[in-house]
């Protein structure tokens, strides 16, 4: 079950989201979850889509794959809008007892809605194009000039890196104990919250156990590969930009400023 | 090049070794080496054996100033471990491999994983590139390039681990049970790197195993038992010693283990045989007569 988890994942393509520097990709992201943030209405959520769809398009990530992404945060979704469509004041359009569900409420469900599935289909499109190792460098030469208030980038990119790099091992871990648990007559799926989780210490004790052994033989390794901080690092992989970052980078600040239009004319 | 076949690579010298105790344990702590003196000559493939315990992983550490000897030196190519200004340059020269393939491996494509030590070192991306490609091809790992570490056997991953640091261009290269918790399939191929690491390119191999076959394909084994070395020498007349083996409990190969009882029984046998070829042909001609 915790393999459907595929945030973070990466998938290999040659397409021209793929070839986009990774810098102008996560800035693109950024704007892109400013559109979705500053949209008032379902006319600029829209425009905002639009883009998706485009830059979904091209990337050639299967649909699939984009569904599956929205998997882990279904009950995410169905909370959101059963609240909304709930608790919202507003004339009811049916009325059942005390539950009433008020025209306002299916409206700003819905658009909720939409918003957080956009935001994460957007944010996996840039997982699933990215490879991770140029995903952590983009980021650590984004916030290099943090470097100057004191803010460890590279360390905090290289604990990017490595929780990227063991988050597979550590699924497969844990299923590993979940199952030895479930062997040993463990029960996980009954009782009230607090016995359930309860039920979780035998697995995370061994969880933690073997992640801090893991993290022990790991940093020994990485001595041995003569790992001394960022300082004088060379990369395999050169981040570059040129016309087509800056285009793409253009044609995101575009759709961005027709959504503040849009809810200029339209608010 | 023939001059450079005898110079020592590694050399401990009488080197002593406990590891610290907990701030509260007031007794002294375990000596886990004493005195230990090992000399690896450059090209040389070594095995190294010992039961659990006997101090084998410590003395690997030492190999490239991962511990530091208590008492005695390390010297790696001339250089001592203990220079601080230069523990780069052991580290660059004697590469380490450990037994658990996950926990060595950091980043999520493979090539990049071989990159690291070169990232570290600050190399230029083109040669960088070059060298990430031949150490690739040279395990024999080129086509898995582009793939994610988790998507790999254990023997696969492995060879990415031995790919980092071949990438380094080291000149030894020590292997702590490598294949401890591969199946028979990915031992082999490990095993099969390793020789051909050594065979081909030249460098030196010092191999911990607890397999006694693996052990016996070495140019030289070194025994160790409760922090010391017990023997050093060719597999051939450290298996004979099969009594002296099973005492510290240890194992010979199948075939030597066949001789040694053969002899037991008063048949004429020979308990320097290690590998099977020669152990069918010495049957083949105890049969003839
Ligand atoms: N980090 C440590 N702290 C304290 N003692 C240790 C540590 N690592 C090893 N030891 C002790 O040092 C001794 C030698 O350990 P070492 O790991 O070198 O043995 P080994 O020959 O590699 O054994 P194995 O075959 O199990 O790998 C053992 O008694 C062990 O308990
Ligand atoms: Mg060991």
């Amino acid at each position: 079950m915790l393999k459907d988890i595929t945030i973070g994942q990466y998938f290999p393509g040659k397409s021209a989201v793929h070839k986009l520097d990774s810098r102008f990709k996560i800035m693109i992201t950024g704007i892109f979850i400013g559109m979705l943030f500053s949209a008032d209405g379902f006319i600029a959520l829209g425009v905002g889509l639009v883009f998706l769809i485009m830059a979904f398009i091209i990337s050639e990530i299967p649909f699939k794959l984009m569904l599956k992404s929205l998997k882990p945060i279904v009950p995410i979704i169905i909370f959101t809008s059963v609240l909304n469509i709930f608790f919202l004041d507003g004339a009811p359009l049916i009325k059942l007892g005390f539950i009433k569900i008020t025209a306002e409420g299916l409206r700003t469900s819905a658009f909720m809605v939409i918003r957080i599935i956009a935001l994460i289909m957007g944010s996996s499109l840039l997982t699933y194009t990215t490879s991770p190792i140029t995903l952590t460098d983009a980021i650590e030469r984004l916030l290099s000039p943090l470097k100057k208030v004191k803010l460890p980038v590279h360390e905090l990119a290289m604990m990017m890196t490595i929780a990227l790099r063991f988050i597979p091992t550590l699924i497969e871990e844990t299923d590993k104990i979940i199952s030895a648990q479930k062997a040993r007559g463990a029960d996980m799926e009954s009782g009230s919250i607090f016995q359930r989780i309860k039920a979780l210490t035998p697995i995370l004790i061994p969880l933690f156990v073997s992640a801090f052994r893991r993290a022990e033989e790991l940093a020994v390794a990485m001595e041995c590969r003569c790992y001394q901080g960022g300082d004088g690092r060379t990369r395999l992989r050169q981040l570059k930009s040129d016309g087509k970052d800056y285009f793409a980078l253009g044609l995101s600040i575009v759709f961005l400023n027709i959504v503040i239009a849009l809810n200029c004319v339209l608010g | 090049m023939d001059s450079k076949k005898d110079e020592i690579i590694i050399s401990a010298q009488n080197v002593e070794f406990h590891y610290e105790n907990d701030p509260e344990d007031k007794t002294p702590p375990k000596q886990v080496l004493k005195n230990v003196s090992l000399d690896i000559k450059r090209g040389q493939f070594t095995a190294v054996l010992g039961h659990n315990g006997s101090g084998k992983s410590t003395i690997a550490k030492h190999m490239n100033g991962i511990l530091l000897p208590c008492g005695g030196k390390v010297y790696v190519d001339g250089i001592d471990t203990c220079d601080e200004d230069r523990i780069f340059d052991v580290r660059q020269r004697v590469g380490m491999v450990f037994q658990n393939p996950d926990n060595q491996l950091v980043a999520t494509i493979v090539e990049e994983d071989v990159a690291f030590a070169l990232e570290n070192l600050g190399v230029p991306t083109d040669e960088m590139r070059e060298r990430v490609d031949d150490a690739l091809r040279s395990v024999g790992m080129y086509e898995y390039r582009e793939h994610s570490p988790h998507q790999l056997s254990g023997g696969q991953k492995q060879r990415i681990a031995i790919a980092g640091i071949i990438a380094m261009r080291p000149d030894c290269i020590v292997l702590d049970e490598p294949t401890a918790m591969l199946d028979p399939k990915g031992r082999k191929e490990v095993l099969k790197t390793i020789r051909k690491l050594n065979h081909d390119f030249g460098i030196t191999a010092v191999l911990i195993t607890h397999y006694m076959e693996e052990a016996a394909q070495a140019d030289r084994i070194v025994v160790m038992d409760n922090g010391e070395i017990l023997m050093d020498d060719v597999p051939k007349n450290v298996f004979s010693n099969v009594e002296l083996m099973k005492r510290i409990g240890l194992d010979v190969p199948q075939v030597t283990e066949l001789m040694y009882l053969m002899g037991q029984s008063g048949l004429p046998s020979d308990t320097h045989i290690i590998d099977e070829e020669e152990c069918a042909d010495a049957l083949f001609a105890l049969l003839k007569n």
